[in-house]
C-alpha cells in the first residue's frame, strides 16, 4: 500500500466525511477528528519504524503520472527531513484537536474538516517532489487556514486572515513564476519538459537566471518563515487565530518555509544560494534580534510568543545558510523543537485564556499557586524555548551556532547574544504571568486530564529531543550530506568575506 | 565501581523525579525524607568511591550517545578523577548537611514539594557538572544548576523582589554562559571534539604557548567562570540572590554552585597554561574582586548580604590562586571555604529565623536572644573566614594563596591586594559578629535549635577547623597531603624563597588580629553615628547596579519600545499598502471621474437627447398623426357605413333584390 498517499488523503477524506455526515454532531466530529489524527500519528510512527533508506536517502517514493502531456506527476517521496517534519505534523494534529475540544464552540464539524484539510495540505507539502504538486499543496494548506482564522479567530480575525492570505499568496505567485521558469529552461536545455524534482536537480542554469529563479522561491519561503521585513502578517495571524490555528501556524506552517529553503532553494540553485548565503544569514540574525526585542515589550502573551517565533526561525534560517553539517542538522532539529515548544506554549495560552478570560500579561500574575501543574509545564516549555540544555531547543541551537562558528565567528557571537535576548523576554513573561501576587480572584481549576495528556505528549517530545536526539539526527545523515554536496563545487569566498 | 558512577548524580535526580511525580501522594514530612535519602545515597556512593579504587585511578562510565552529527558523537559519560572526587565529596557532603538542615528550617513552608524538587535537582546538576567527561555535558550541568538557582532564589515568588532577583541571577549568569558556549564552539571548530581528555591533549600538542587561539578560548571560558562565580564584572547577581532561603544560600550561593567557575578553570588548566595573558587576567580579576567584595561587605547592613559580598571576595582568592598556577591550593581554599561559608550562612539563617526574619544587623543586635549554638558556630566560621592563625582551616588555605601569589608575575602587587582584602575580611566579619551577637539585646538565649539544625552546624564547625590541617604551610614541618595527593593532576604551586615565605606568613598571621581591633574601632564609630567615608558607594556594591541599569537595561528597553512603535504603525503599511491605496485613489480619481464618469455622463446625456428626440419626433408627430388619421379613417368609414342604415324600405328592397340576383347568377353560371 502507498502509505505516503494515505498520509495525505486520509485527513482530506476524513475531513470531508466529517463535514458531510456530522452536521451539528459536535461530539462525533471531535472523536472522529481525534481518531483520524491519531491514526495519522500511528501511521507515521510505523513509517519511521520501518524506514530503510535507498542510496539517495529516500525511505519511500511514490510515482504515478498525473498530467503526462505536461510532465506533471504525482510524485511523493520521504527522506529524513520529510520524515521528521511529517512526524511533527502528525504529533501536533491530535494535540490541536484535544486543545480545541471545548475551546471551539461553533460548528465543530466544519472546524474539524478545515483542520484535517490543513493537515493534509501540510503533509502534502512535506512529501511532494513534483513542483506542480508541491505548489498545489502549498496553496491547499492556505485556504482552510484562512477560514480557520477568519471564522474562529478573535476580535480582529478578518483583518488578520486577509493579511495572512495576501502576504502568502503574493509570495507563492512569485514561486509559481519561478517554477515555470525552471520548467521551461530545463525543457529547452534537455528537451524533457518535466516538473520532477530529481530531474530538475541536474539542471545547469546560467548565473543570472539562476539568481532570479532562486529569489522567486526564496521570497515565497521567506514570507512563510517569516524573515524580517516581510514578517508583519505573523503577529496578527498568530494572535487573532484560534488556539488550534496558532499551533498549526507556528508549529507547522512556518516550518514549510524553512523546509522549502532546504528542499528547493539550496539544492536546486546551489551557486545562487551560496552567493546569497551571507544575506540569508544576516536576515536570520536580524530576525533573531528583532523578534526578541519586540517580544520583550508585548502585553499580549500570544503576541509575545508570536514574536518569539520570528526570533527562533531566525536561528533556523541562520543555520540553513551556514550550510554545513552541524548547522543543517541543527536547523532541522530546531524546527522540530520549535514546533513542539511553541505549539505547547500557544496551547497553554489558550488554556489560560479559557480560565481567566484574558491574555494580557498585566492582568495575569501569581498563577503558580492556583495552577501548579499548568505553571510547571509552562516553565518546562519556557526553559526549552530559552534553550536550556537537556531540553529540545538546546541541541538545535547549539548545533546551529557550532556550525555558524566554522563559517564566521563574528556571526556566531551575534547569534549567541541572541540566546541571551531570548532569556530576557521569556523570563519576564513567565514572571509576569505566573509569579508575583495573584491578581484575578476566582475559582481556578488546574489542568484536566485531556489537557494534561495533550501537553504531556509535547513535554515528552521536548525531553526526548533534548536528552536523546541521536535517533533523529541519525535519520538526517544522508539528506544533509546531499545538501552539503550540492554546494561542494562552489567556492566559499563570498562567505569568508564576513569573517 | 565504574559502572555505578551514574548513581552519584542519578540518585538525587531520581529523588527529584519522585518528588515531582509522586509528590502529591506524599505528606510534607515524607517529601523532606525522600529528598534527604536521595542526597544521602549520593553521599554514600561517593564514600564508596573513596573506599574503592577511585583514589588510585580515574573511573569512567559512558551511558549512551547523546548527539550524533556525522563523525562527532558526544556521549553522556562520566569521569571521576581526583579533581572530580574532591568536588563530588564537597558537593555531596555539604548537600546532605543542607538537606538535613532544611527539614526543620522549611517545616512551616507550604510549598515544600517545589523546594525539595529543585534542591535535589540542583544536587544532580552540580554532580553532573563535576563528573561530565565532555564540555557539552558539563554545559548541561552548568545550566541546570543555574536554573535551580533561579528557581530557589525566587522561592518566595509572591514577593516581586524575590522573583526579580532570580531573573537577574539567571540573565547575568547566562551572559557568562554564552561566553562559555562560544568558547566551546571555538574549541569544537578547531578540534572537532568536545571530550575533555582528548581536547586537552590535542590543545597541548597542537597549540603553541601564547597562541591567539589559546588566549581567545581561555578568555571565553573565563567569561563563563566569571559569570557563575560572581567575579568582576558579572558579580551583580549574587548579593540579590540572598533573598532566597538561607539553606539555599549556604549550598548554592556559597559552597558549591558559585565555585563551579573555579572548578571549570582547574579542569581546563592545560589550556590556561598555554595562555599566560589570560592566566594573568584570572589573577588580576581575582585580586580586584577580593578588594571589591571585602570593601563592599564592610558597609553592608543586611546580615546575609555581608556574607554574599564575602563569598564574592573569597572566590576572588581562588581565582587569584588559579591565575598563579596554584590549582591545588585554589581547590584547597574552595574546600575550606565551602565548609566555613556554609557554616556562616546556616548559623545566620538560624539567627534570622529565630528573630522573626529580621535581616538588619543593627536590629538583630537589639533583638538579641540568639540561639547559643548558632552564636558559637558563627564565631568559629568567622574565625575561619578571617583566617585566625593556627587553629582555623581558613588560615591555612588563605596563607598558602597569599604566599604563592608573591611569586607570580607582578606578584607583590597582587599580594598587596590580597593582603588588604584579608585585613578587610577580618574587619567586616568581626564587625558583623559584634553587632549581631553583642548588641544591646539579651545575650543569654532561651531558644534551642532542633537537632537536625544543630547537627549540621556542629559538623561544619568541626570541619571548618580541622580541614586545614591536611596541608600545612610551605616550609613548615608536617603533612602536605593535599598538594601531594593532587600532584598527578594539578601541578604543584611555586613558592618564593623561604625567608620571604616566612615573612609573608608572619604578616598574614597578623592581619586577622589587626582586623579584629579595627572592627571594634569601627563599631564604636558607627555607634556614635559616624558613618564610613564612601559608605553609600560601598553599600551599593560600588554602584555597579545603577551603572548597568543606565548603560544596558535602559537602552535595551528603549530600543525595544522604539521598534514596537515602528511595528505597530507597520512599516509595511507605509511601503506597500499606503502607496497601493494612493495608487488606487489616483486611479479612481483619474480614470473613474475623468474617463468613466465622463463617458457615463455623456452616454446618459445622449440617452436623454435621444429620449427627447423620440418624444418629440416619434410620439408627438408620428403617433399623433397616426392616431389622427386613424380617427379620420374611422370617421370616414362611419359615414359610409351609416348610409346602409338610413331606414328607407325601398333602398333596402333594392339592395336585397340586387344581392339575390347576384348570388343566383353566380350559382347558376
Amino acid at each position: 500500500m502507498d502509505w505516503l498517499s494515505v498520509l495525505i488523503f486520509l485527513p482530506l477524506f476524513g475531513g470531508l466525511w466529517i463535514s458531510l455526515t456530522g452536521r451539528n454532531k459536535t461530539a462525533f466530529a471531535r472523536w472522529a477528528a481525534l481518531a483520524v489524527t491519531s491514526t495519522e500519528l500511528l501511521i507515521s510512527l510505523c513509517l519511521w519504524w520501518g524506514a530503510v533508506p535507498n542510496e539517495e536517502g529516500y525511505f519511500y517514493i511514490i510515482r504515478a503520472p498525473w498530467v503526462p502531456t505536461m510532465g506533471i506527476q504525482f510524485l511523493l517521496g520521504m527522506d529524513g527531513i520529510s520524515l521528521l517534519l511529517v512526524l511533527l505534523t502528525a504529533l501536533l494534529s491530535p494535540v490541536v484537536v484535544l486543545v480545541s475540544w471545548n475551546a471551539v464552540q461553533r460548528n465543530w464539524p466544519a472546524f474539524a474538516a478545515l483542520l484535517l484539510a490543513t493537515e493534509a495540505g501540510i503533509m502534502g507539502v512535506f512529501l511532494s517532489l513534483d513542483l506542480v504538486l508541491f505548489y498545489v499543496f502549498w496553496e491547499l494548506m492556505l485556504v482552510p487556514m484562512y477560514f480557520l482564522i477568519g471564522l474562529w479567530g478573535h476580535e480582529r480575525r478578518l483583518y488578520a486572515a486577509y493579511k495572512f492570505f495576501l502576504f502568502t499568496i503574493t509570495g507563492s505567485l512569485l514561486m509559481l513564476i519561478a517554477i515555470l521558469g525552471l520548467y521551461f529552461t530545463h525543457g529547452k536545455q534537455t528537451g524533457i519538459y518535466t516538473f520532477d524534482y530529481f530531474e530538475l536537480l541536474k539542471i545547469n542554469l546560467p548565473g543570472n537566471s539562476e539568481m532570479w529563479l532562486m529569489l522567486g522561491f526564496f521570497v515565497a519561503f521567506a514570507v512563510k518563515v517569516p524573515l524580517f521585513p516581510i514578517h508583519s502578517w505573523l503577529p496578527d495571524a498568530h494572535t487573532e487565530a484560534p488556539t488550534a490555528g496558532s499551533i498549526f501556524l507556528a508549529g507547522l506552517l512556518l516550518k514549510t518555509g524553512a523546509y522549502g529553503l532546504l528542499r528547493f532553494c539550496l539544492p536546486l540553485f546551489p551557486d545562487a544560494s551560496a552567493d546569497f548565503a551571507p544575506v540569508g544569514m544576516i536576515l536570520g540574525i536580524i530576525g533573531i534580534f528583532y523578534g526578541a526585542l519586540l517580544a520583550l515589550v508585548q502585553e499580549d502573551m500570544k503576541r509575545l510568543i508570536a514574536y518569539s517565533s520570528i526570533s527562533h526561525l531566525g536561528f533556523v534560517v541562520f543555520g540553513i545558510y551556514a550550510w554545513n553539517e552541524e548547522s543543517l542538522n541543527g536547523a532541522v532539529l530546531l524546527m522540530l523543537a520549535h514546533g513542539v515548544t511553541t505549539g505547547a506554549m500557544f496551547a497553554m495560552v489558550g488554556m489560560l485564556e479559557e480560565r481567566s478570560g484574558t491574555r494580557l500579561l498585566a492582568q495575569l500574575g501569581g498563577l503558580l499557586s492556583p495552577l501548579p501543574r499548568l505553571a510547571s509545564l509552562l516553565l518546562l516549555f519556557t526553559l526549552s524555548a530559552m534553550s536550556m540544555p537537556g531540553l529540545a531547543n538546546f541541541v538545535g541551537e547549539f548545533l546551529v551556532l557550532a556550525g555558524v562558528f566554522q563559517v564566521s565567528a563574528g556571526l556566531a557571537v551575534a547569534g549567541a547574544l541572541g540566546i541571551i535576548t531570548g532569556v530576557v523576554y521569556l523570563l519576564w513573561m513567565y514572571q509576569r504571568a505566573m509569579l508575583g501576587e495573584i491578581t484575578i480572584k476566582r475559582a481556578w481549576t488546574d489542568l484536566n486530564r485531556r489537557e494534561t495528556v495533550s501537553l504531556g505528549l509535547l513535554a515528552f517530545a521536548v525531553l526526548w529531543l533534548g536528552l536523546y536526539p541521536a535517533p533523529f539526527l541519525d535519520s538526517l545523515q544522508i539528506p544533509v550530506t546531499a545538501i552539503i554536496e550540492s554546494k561542494s563545487s562552489v567556492p566559499t569566498g563570498s562567505i569568508d568575506a564576513l569573517r | 565501581m565504574s559502572q555505578w558512577l551514574w548513581l552519584i548524580p542519578g540518585t538525587p535526580l531520581l529523588g527529584s523525579l519522585i518528588i515531582l511525580f509522586l509528590g502529591s501522594l506524599l505528606r510534607r514530612k515524607h517529601l523532606a525524607m525522600v529528598a534527604c535519602c536521595a542526597s544521602a545515597a549520593a553521599f554514600l556512593v561517593v564514600v564508596l568511591a573513596w573506599l574503592t579504587e577511585a583514589t588510585s585511578q580515574p573511573l569512567q562510565q559512558t551511558l549512551y550517545t547523546w548527539v550524533a552529527v556525522g563523525e562527532w558523537r558526544p556521549m553522556f559519560g562520566f569521569t571521576l578523577d581526583r579533581l572530580a572526587l574532591v568536588m563530588v565529596s564537597i558537593v555531596s557532603s555539604v548537600g546532605l548537611l543542607v538537606h538535613l538542615y532544611s527539614v526543620p528550617f522549611m517545616a512551616e513552608e507550604a510549598d515544600q514539594r517545589r523546594y525539595y524538587f529543585f534542591l535535589n535537582l540542583f544536587l544532580a546538576g552540580m554532580l553532573l557538572l563535576v563528573l561530565a567527561d565532555n564540555l557539552l555535558l558539563l554545559y548541561l550541568g552548568w545550566e541546570l544548576v543555574g536554573l535551580c538557582s533561579y528557581a530557589l532564589i525566587g522561592f518566595w515568588y509572591r514577593d516581586p523582589p524575590c522573583s526579580n532577583a532570580g531573573r537577574k541571577a539567571f540573565i547575568v549568569t547566562r551572559i557568562g554562559d554564552t561566553a562559555l558556549a562560544l568558547g566551546i564552539f571555538l574549541l569544537f571548530s578547531q578540534f572537532h571534539e568536545l571530550s575533555l581528555s582528548a581536547l586537552l591533549t590535542n590543545a597541548t600538542t597542537q597549540w603553541e604557548k601564547g597562541s591567539t587561539l589559546a588566549t581567545l578560548a581561555t578568555l571565553l571560558i573565563l567569561g563563563g567562570a566569571v559569570g557563575k562565580s560572581a567575579q568582576l564584572p558579572l558579580q551583580v547577581w549574587l548579593p540579590d540572590a540572598m533573598l532566597g532561603p538561607s539553606p539555599v544560600s549556604a549550598l548554592i550561593h556559597a559552597a558549591t554552585m558559585v565555585t563551579a567557575g573555579v572548578y571549570l578553570i582547574a579542569r581546563t588548566h592545560p589550556l590556561f597554561e598555554l595562555a599566560p595573558h589570560t592566566q594573568w587576567l584570572v589573577a588580576a580579576i581575582g585580586a580586584l574582586t577580593i578588594v571589591y567584595g571585602a570593601s563592599a561587605a564592610v558597609a553592608q547592613s543586611d546580615f546575609k548580604k555581608v556574607l554574599a559580598y564575602s563569598t564574592i571576595s573569597q572566590i576572588g582568592y581562588m581565582f587569584l590562586a588559579l591565575g598563579c598556577g596554584a590549582y591545588a591550593i585554589a581547590l584547597f581554599h574552595l574546600t575550606t571555604h565551602a565548609f566555613f561559608k556554609a557554616l556562616l550562612f546556616l548559623s545566620a539563617g538560624a539567627v534570622i529565623r529565630a528573630s522573626g526574619d529580621e535581616h538588619d544587623i543593627n536590629s538583630l543586635g537589639k533583638i538579641g536572644n540568639h540561639p547559643s549554638i548558632a552564636r558559637w558556630t558563627f564565631l568559629i566560621g568567622a574565625a575561619s573566614l578571617a583566617g585566625v592563625p593556627f587553629i582555623t582551616a581558613g588560615f591555612y588555605s588563605k596563607d598558602a594563596i597569599l604566599v604563592t601569589a608573591w611569586s607570580a608575575p607582578t606578584g607583590p602587587l597582587l599580594w598587596i591586594f590580597a593582603a588588604f582584602g584579608a585585613l578587610l575580611t577580618a574587619i567586616y566579619i568581626f564587625r558583623v559578629y559584634f553587632l549581631v551577637f553583642h548588641g544591646s539585646g539579651p545575650r543569654t538565649s532561651t531558644i534551642s535549635l532542633p537537632y537536625f539544625m544543630s547537627l549540621p552546624l556542629l559538623i561544619l564547625a568541626l570541619l571548618s577547623i580541622v580541614s586545614g590541617f591536611i596541608e600545612l604551610p610551605e616550609g613548615w614541618p608536617g603533612p602536605h597531603l593535599w598538594s601531594l595527593w593532587l600532584a598527578d593532576e594539578l601541578a604543584v604551586a611555586t613558592f618564593p624563597p623561604l625567608t620571604i615565605t616566612y615573612t609573608l606568613q608572619f604578616i598574614t598571621a597578623l592581619l586577622p588580629l589587626a582586623g579584629f581591633s579595627l572592627a571594634l574601632w569601627l563599631i564604636q564609630r558607627e555607634q556614635a553615628y559616624q558613618s564610613l567615608p564612601l559608605a553609600n558607594f560601598l553599600r551599593s556594591g560600588w554602584g555597579f547596579d545603577a551603572f548597568y541599569y543606565a548603560m544596558l537595561v535602559r537602552p535595551y528597553l528603549a530600543l525595544a519600545r522604539i521598534l514596537q512603535a515602528g511595528e505597530s504603525k507597520e512599516g509595511i503599511t507605509y511601503i506597500v499598502v499606503r502607496p497601493y491605496r494612493a495608487l488606487a485613489r489616483g486611479v479612481s480619481d483619474a480614470v473613474e471621474t475623468l474617463l468613466i464618469e465622463g463617458a457615463l455622463t455623456r452616454i446618459t446625456r445622449g440617452f436623454l437627447a435621444f429620449a427627447t428626440f423620440c418624444r418629440k419626433g416619434v410620439e408627438y408627430k408620428m403617433l399623433e398623426a397616426g392616431i389622427t388619421s386613424l380617427v379620420a379613417a374611422l370617421r370616414f368609414s362611419y359615414t359610409i357605413l351609416s348610409t346602409t342604415q338610413n331606414g328607407f324600405l325601398s333602398r333596402y328592397a333594392l339592395v336585397i333584390s340586387t344581392g339575390a340576383v347576384f348570388f343566383l347568377g353566380y350559382w347558376l353560371w
